[in-house]
């Protein structure tokens, strides 16, 4: 008996989607997300201010993705609803990256089985915590396979290459800004034009640059976007800045990125602590 | 628990990805309509309702440059104090706060929620409300509360906030059926709100900066409590002292313990002459001497 004429096997249909995902995932620029002394950061290549390939879904925990971003930024939203939900019908620290990070891995699983369409994405789900050995950063890929990477994930284009660069350059207890330029540095470098051709850089200004971290230090949301002078300095070499000041802008309004301008004289970040100072 | 069980497929419920809403409160509607404290009303016809903790005096006033909230730490169940440490006043998000009077139980979950809708609408908009959103949001919230308040479980809370917009300190206040009022210079609820609102009427200036309104809202709160027994004074021994926070373009600043101590014993302090003048010091228990007794005794 012959097979119908659309007949596909189950192996074939499941490498083309793979295919399909991983081929759109590699077009995409790349998303470095790397542990350093104070916390862990995020680094992309994306020079638009608004819309977003990092962000921040709980207190402790933030988000960064590559690939089609309706797709991610809906995957961003369900998360922040699921930690919202959990952290209301129990408590705040019951929200734990290891829980987002399986219920991503069912969503995007599910979708790769049953849908026509793989999810064109590849999401880094990271928490900080007490100290560098448990931070923990979980990395999904478009089947819903989920890794529990080590100290740092590269996704995106030119992934491999990055992750044997971090795998030469990283090293536990890196500064803020030595973590940066090594992120940035191969970010910059752009694969050969032919397999034995020599590797070009470009390099990357604060303005092409989303960088965000997850400050150990930050007593109750520890993401904040770095941006502007702040980050200037932070990827000077000879600049005295290493690492994020402790203290938000001074200017009125939402707090969830550092620039440098104007910073704090004394701490005083409003973040509903006790410790306010008195009012003078 | 059940709400996070995932659909046949094991992918999240659809209310988890739909897209159109910033608005936690609407999320759970959809998703987990029973974590909604009104939606999950006392049984029985409703006039029955036990007794229950209550959360009495809030005070609120503005100063140039921002606004002071201050609430006593007592809660009361019928005639029994209930707690004599609970907090009151809670920051709603870093530019506002939020006072509660009241069913304690079901205002305390009101704020925790109206706490997650605002960080909620900033992480998935990346934008902070307007204190008139924020403040629009509240009203709805109590109006869900509506049927619990018929049955006797009402809530109303205080609101207030810098307006980073018209930079300035502003006060809503509420009723059991959402409406909201806008309130100049200075407003107090619970049940000794009538006491202190005197205080605060003739405290009030349009000059006053953070610490004269702090000093305020401090004397308002004792007098609330000398002629509510609802309202608990500062407690010096224990050092139980009302929850004082200022909001401020730096934010919500809640004042430390050692603040406080010194700004009410200023303020029981400048009281301390008008109350025991009349006493003239306190007095020996017991005049007379033992001998003196045994002398009248003897005397034949």
């Amino acid at each position: 008996m012959t097979m119908p004429p659309y007949y596909a096997s189950p192996e074939q249909i499941m490498k083309d989607r793979a295919d399909y995902a991983r081929r759109n995932i590699a077009r995409g620029r790349p998303v470095v997300v790397l542990g350093y002394d104070g916390g862990i950061a995020f680094v992309a290549e994306n020079p638009s201010r608004s819309l977003h390939k990092i962000s921040e879904i709980y207190d402790r925990i933030a988000f960064a993705a590559v690939g089609k971003y309706n797709e991610f930024e809906n995957l961003r939203v369900a998360g922040v609803r699921y930690a919202d939900l959990r952290g209301y019908s129990y408590d705040r620290s019951d929200v734990t990256a290891r829980g987002l990070a399986n219920a991503y891995a069912q969503g995007v699983g599910a979708v790769f089985t049953t849908e026509p369409k793989p999810l064109e994405v590849e999401i880094a789900v990271a928490e900080v915590g007490a100290d560098q050995d448990r931070d923990q950063i979980f990395r999904l890929t478009y089947d819903g396979s989920v890794g529990d990477e080590g100290p740092f994930v590269a996704m995106g284009g030119q992934a491999e290459q990055i992750t044997s660069g971090l795998q030469e350059g990283w090293r536990a207890a890196m500064s803020l800004s030595q973590a940066l330029t090594l992120a940035v540095s191969l970010l910059g470098r752009d694969s050969p034009a032919t397999p034995n051709g020599p590797v070009t850089s470009r390099p990357l200004g604060a303005g092409q640059l989303e960088v965000a971290i997850l400050d150990r230090q930050r007593p109750r949301r520890a993401f904040r976007r770095l941006a502007g002078p702040l980050l200037e300095r932070l990827l000077t070499p000879d600049d005295p800045t290493t690492d994020a000041p402790p203290t938000d802008d001074l200017r009125p309004g939402m707090h969830d990125t550092l620039t440098g301008d104007g910073e704090h004289p004394a701490p005083s970040d409003g973040e509903g602590d006790t410790s306010a100072p008195a009012p003078s | 628990m059940s709400v996070f069980r995932h659909g046949a497929d094991g992918r999240l419920p659809t209310a988890f990805t739909t897209p159109g809403t910033s608005s936690f409160t609407d999320f759970l509607s959809q998703h987990a309509p029973d974590l909604l404290p009104g939606r999950r009303p006392v049984p029985g016809t409703g006039t029955a309702v036990p007794e229950v903790p209550h959360a009495t005096t809030i005070v609120a006033l503005t100063f140039a440059g921002g606004v002071v909230m201050a609430g006593d730490r007592r809660a009361t169940m019928g005639n029994l104090i209930a707690h004599r440490e609970m907090e009151k006043v809670y920051p709603a998000d870093e530019y506002s706060c939020v006072g509660i009077a009241g069913t304690a139980g079901v205002a305390v979950e009101l704020v925790r929620l109206f706490q997650v809708e605002l960080e909620h609408y900033e992480k998935i908009e990346g934008a902070l409300l307007s204190l008139d959103g924020k403040a629009n949001r509240l009203a709805t919230m109590i109006r869900g509360n509506l049927g619990l308040a018929l049955q006797g479980l009402a809530v109303v809370p205080l609101f207030a906030g810098y307006d980073i917009d018209h930079r300035q300190g502003r006060i809503f206040s509420y009723d059991v059926t959402g409406g909201r009022y806008e309130e100049r210079d200075h407003h107090s609820v619970g049940s000794g709100s009538l006491f202190a609102r005197g205080t605060l009427k003739k405290g009030w200036r349009p000059d006053l900066d953070a610490r004269a309104a702090v000093r305020v809202a401090l004397e308002s709160l004792v007098d609330a409590a000398e002629d509510d027994s609802a309202t608990g004074g500062p407690d010096e021994r224990r050092r139980i002292y009302p929850v004082v926070a200022t909001v401020t373009d730096v934010g919500y600043q809640r004042l430390t313990d050692d603040v406080l101590a010194a700004e009410v014993a200023a303020v029981l302090d400048a009281r301390e002459g008008s109350i025991h003048s009349s006493l003239g010091g306190s007095p020996p228990l017991v005049t007379g001497s033992r001998s003196s007794a045994e002398d009248e005794e003897a005397r034949p």
